[in-house]
């Protein structure tokens, strides 16, 4: 969480904001953030700076994985790559491990 | 600190307890909805994330979009580190699993078994004491100790540091020793070329499927500690049926470091990955 609030902080300087009020993030299932996790070290991390009671607005995203057999893409349940068809599990990880900052909203 | 679990707070308060209250002294809505309807041309080539400014749809705040991964900076940095151990001929391992799994001694064995065929040299990571690099050395390797504090997880600036103070000269494999942390570590690339995650006989059969993206993240899977394994009821099929969801390509190795059994087997595909390193490297190392 520090490097991203380093982020949110050096963008916000460059933009010559003087608060923070929202921040955009996209968190993929298989990234190990625990989103909880995230918003208690923010609090606390955010607290005297521009970025404090800023909110923390999280997008979830799925994990995906290739099926090389079928040619497939698939969600993953349960954090199991096993591909619906052929029930083959796949290490082709094509989406989900993302950890991203998309957007601030500053003044 | 690390992004995942709150560790490293600064202060005596690490994660779990919070004192303080905030107090929102800007009053705005953020119930509000953004009409992303704005338009960007862009017809330059440009590599590097930039920020882009609008004005969400009430007008009151500017909107920065941004577009850039969280761990950017780490992700350089353990490029930069791989630069550099393949401009050396290094081939380079990143150790990982829960505490207790046997890491320090599996690594320790490894190094003595190897002996001259690969010259090793071993970074350990641990919050505090060097009690691992004093075990480590015991190996005749050159050992260096990376306290991390309160940090969970090792990050590739903390490796890039450790390498100033080991003498790389004459060495074939480096041996990364994470702190033992089956989640955060995960996250953070250190440049390695193997991600060697260790589970041991004594923790349970289920812990992959508790612990998916570390397991998941794995290049080579060991099962540690085979010589408990009838004392502890270690039941091999779903084990390993539960590593192969999650890791199903990674080559498996169940050894005791202890007995030294599965370690020749480990060894020599150590020797084999170096000389695959070797080969494939246009330079020639």
């Amino acid at each position: 969480m520090q490097s991203a609030l380093d982020q949110v902080l050096e963008k916000a300087r460059q933009a010559g904001a003087s608060r923070v009020h929202a921040i955009r993030l996209r968190i993929g299932a298989l990234s190990g953030v625990v989103p909880d996790a995230l918003q208690f070290a923010f609090e606390a991390l955010a607290d005297g700076t521009p970025a404090q009671g800023a909110q923390l607005l999280i997008e979830d995203v799925p994990a995906r994985f290739w099926c090389a057999a079928c040619s497939r893409e698939f969600a993953a349940t349960r954090m199991f790559a096993e591909c619906p068809d052929c029930h083959r599990p796949s290490a082709e990880l094509r989406a989900g491990r993302e950890m991203e900052l998309t957007s601030l909203e500053v003044d | 600190m690390c992004k995942d679990c709150g560790c490293g707070l600064p202060g005596e308060n690490p994660v779990g307890i919070s004192a303080h209250h905030h107090d929102h002294d800007h009053d705005h809505d953020h119930g509000h909805k953004h009409g992303h309807d704005h338009h960007h041309d862009h017809d330059h080539d440009h590599p590097h994330s930039h920020t882009h400014s609008h004005r969400d749809a009430t007008g009151q705040h500017r909107v920065l979009e941004v577009r850039q991964a969280i761990l950017e900076k780490n992700d350089r940095l353990a490029e930069r580190n791989r630069g550099f151990f393949h401009a050396r001929g290094l081939l380079v391992l990143n150790v990982l699993s829960s505490p207790g799994s046997g890491k320090t001694t599996f690594i320790r064995e490894t190094v003595r078994r190897l002996g001259e065929r690969l010259k090793t040299g071993v970074i350990a990571g641990d919050l505090a004491t060097d009690n691992d690099a004093q075990r480590l050395r015991e190996s005749g390797a050159p050992v260096v100790q990376i306290t991390t504090g309160t940090v969970c997880h090792l990050e590739a600036e903390m490796v890039a540091r450790a390498l100033k103070e080991l003498d790389l000269k004459g060495l074939d494999l480096l041996i990364i020793e994470n702190v033992g942390n089956l989640v955060c570590p995960a996250s953070y690339d250190l440049g390695e070329d193997l991600r060697v995650v260790l589970l041991s006989v004594t923790e349970g059969e289920d812990k992959p499927l508790k612990y998916p993206p570390l397991f998941q993240s794995a290049g080579v899977v060991v099962v540690s500690k085979m010589d408990l394994a009838t004392a502890c009821d270690y039941k091999r099929d779903t084990a390993l049926a539960n590593l192969r969801r999650l890791a199903p390509n990674a080559p498996l190795f169940e050894l005791s470091a202890k007995t030294g059994k599965g370690m020749d087997a480990w060894c020599e595909f150590l020797i084999q990955q170096h000389q695959l390193l070797k080969t494939r490297d246009p330079l020639g190392a």
